[in-house]
């Protein structure tokens, strides 16, 4: 190999140095104003993980029900439901028979899937 | 450090477009020309406070726009507002979590002694009676200009504070708190009414 061009793999080491030095540096400097200049101060608030000015209550590891994430679902569906279904009122009259099928199966597929939501409970707010 | 060089020599180099300066005046021109204040507003000075910050009153002019939403990033504490016993807790425990250098500007009159509400039930008397306050600006509500000159203020403080020595900055020195008791509900008031070590009440002098 030519002495004059360099390894391809060069530039990647110099990218890999560039990459470390430069949040190191800051790093190491704001190391040494501290050490010269900066006493530190921590303290129980200060390290507190909480930051809005108020004191945290309970512990962190809570646990959700998931019956309020099936309610949310089941919302969704109708919600879009309705977005189909308001244009294809507005359009009724013009509409072909084939559109009216159409949408009659899209209704019965998503009424299908009530039923099924029912019968598993799922409508039923578990106590 | 910066009493090393003579200003005459200092400015008379400067004039032959040579700049000179010191670690000391090197941190101060970053630090007041980058202070970033809490975002959170009380009262009707929060709504001066963001008039100086948008666009007309432009704060961003002095390096100040950039309001945190956290105190760990926050340099400069705008208390502004009305500060209710109920809140009082809450501002100085912010004010506790933020990272030294930290600053107070107490803008409008509620913040430095209650304002119109003094004689509220509810009200508390001033914020300096918890946390050490640096520039205090008077007005019900002070104008953005009155804001944006506070700023200036608290930049020429800023400017002046000394990297070593025994006057040097409040954050340098290690005898100097960083974190303030927090005030705690009491059955009448909060407990204690004020912090003895950062707050003296006005003696009443009779002639």
């Amino acid at each position: 190999m030519d002495i004059m061009t360099p390894d391809p793999y060069f530039f990647i080491i110099i990218f890999v140095g560039v990459a470390l030095v430069f949040p190191l540096l800051p790093l190491a400097l704001a190391w040494l104003w501290r050490r010269f200049f900066q006493p530190p101060k921590p303290g129980a608030e200060k390290n507190a993980i909480y930051e809005c000015g108020v004191e945290s209550l309970g512990e962190a590891q809570v646990q959700f029900r998931s019956q309020y994430y099936l309610y949310c679902i089941i919302f969704l569906i109708f919600d879009v439901e309705a977005i189909f279904l308001v244009p294809f009122a507005v359009a009724f009259t013009g509409l072909p028979v084939g559109a009216f099928i159409a949408i009659l199966v899209f209704l019965l597929l998503l009424i299908e899937g009530l039923v099924w939501a029912w019968s598993k409970g799922c409508l039923n707010w578990a106590k | 450090m910066s009493g090393q060089i003579d200003e005459g020599l200092r400015s008379e180099l400067q004039r032959q477009g040579i700049w000179v300066t010191s670690m000391q005046d090197l941190y101060n021109w970053g630090r007041r020309s980058s202070i970033w204040p809490l975002q959170f507003g009380l009262a009707c000075c929060a709504i001066e406070m963001i008039a100086t910050a948008a666009s007309r009153y432009d704060l961003a002019r002095f390096g100040g726009e950039i309001f945190r939403p956290s105190p760990r990033q926050a340099d400069l504490m705008i208390v502004a507002g009305t500060v209710t016993k109920k809140m009082a807790p809450q501002i100085v425990r912010l004010y506790n979590q933020m990272p030294d250098p930290k600053y107070v500007i107490s803008m409008g009159a509620c913040a430095i002694s209650g304002g119109p509400f003094k004689q509220g039930y509810n009200v508390l008397k001033g914020i300096d009676r918890y946390i050490p306050v640096d520039v205090y600006i008077p007005g019900c509500p002070p104008r953005p200009e009155a804001l944006l000159h506070a700023f200036m203020e608290l930049q020429r403080k800023i400017d002046g504070q000394k990297l070593t020595g025994d006057n040097r900055a409040e954050h340098l020195n290690p005898a100097q708190p960083s974190e303030f008791p927090v005030p705690a509900f009491g059955a009448h008031d909060l407990e204690p009414p004020a912090n003895p070590d950062v707050f003296e009440p006005p003696k009443i002098e009779r002639t």
